[in-house]
């Protein structure tokens, strides 16, 4: 189970209203390498584990990514918490705005709802290890791609955090595939 | 309202509290790294006096963290509402 801290994961502060900004932002918020995937796909995939390593690491590195999921949420809340209807739709969301108001939803940056069939979990450990390091990757160029996209110096920092994160659990992820492959030849070994 | 010394106090909870965490990751794959295992025993206990301290000052973090009455957990400011 999981106990809520309220408190994220790092300081997230925007210097300025800025809605266009915001609309990229959800592309990280239920975009197909969103942080909202991340935290599905690896805590779904990690019931099928096979050794202690991977079980903890699908699980905390999942448990990472809700707190990730949490700080573009915070982003994307102070980008457009003061943003008038007209404005909104100048930036682009207007279509938001009209099914959902300056609430949070997951869909993409073009409006696109999340949707399930952006993960996997095939119960081959060493295939969803796979997916997960290239989703790492796939989530590091869109912070690289966001990064570029504003001069922000507060969402630049924030953005720049969560892209080393990236690095670090493609890094984390390869190690447990190696563990993972290590534990299937020993076990040819011993038949 | 807040003030800036909770906002002070809560950053370098979140400082201890990454490095905790980013301790763990690398020993679910490495846990028998000498190491990486006393930075980890040593910060969290670092962690636990922070938290306590800033929860006796500020309250409660988590719905397990003891509150004073009335109930102070629900309190503004939420995480999205801090001038970090």
């Amino acid at each position: 189970m999981w106990f809520y801290e309220k408190k994220l994961q790092y300081p997230a502060n925007v210097r300025r209203c800025d809605l266009g900004m915001a609309k990229f932002l959800f592309a990280q918020y239920g975009g197909p390498d969103s942080e909202l995937s991340a935290a599905v796909r690896y805590l779904t995939q990690r019931y099928t584990m096979p050794i202690p390593q991977a079980k903890a690491l699908l699980t905390d590195i999942g448990t990472e990514e809700m707190a990730h999921w949490e700080i573009i949420g915070t982003l994307i809340y102070k980008l457009t918490e003061d943003a008038t209807p007209e404005q909104l739709r100048a930036a682009g969301l207007g279509d938001h705005f009209a099914q959902h108001d300056r609430a949070l939803y997951p869909h993409d940056a073009a409006g696109v709802p999340w949707t399930a069939a952006y993960i996997q979990a095939t119960g081959d450990p060493i295939t969803d290890l796979h997916e997960n390091m290239a989703a790492e990757q796939k989530a590091r160029t869109t912070y690289e791609h966001l990064i570029s996209l504003t001069d922000d110096d507060g969402v630049i920092a924030t953005l720049s955090f969560l892209r080393e994160r990236e690095v670090v659990h493609f890094q984390r992820f390869g190690e447990a595939l190696m563990l993972v492959k290590e534990h299937y030849e020993h076990k040819h070994i011993f038949y | 309202m807040y003030d800036r010394t909770m906002v002070e106090m809560l950053k370098e909870l979140q400082a201890v509290e990454f490095a905790v965490y980013e301790l763990a990751l690398f020993l679910d794959t490495h846990p028998a790294d000498r190491r990486a295992w006393e930075d980890h025993t040593r910060l969290v206990n670092k962690l636990k006096q922070l938290r306590r301290a800033f929860e006796d000052r500020f309250g409660p973090l988590s719905l397990d963290s003891e509150s004073p009455f009335p109930y102070r957990y629900i309190n503004d400011p939420w995480p999205w509402e801090i001038q970090y």
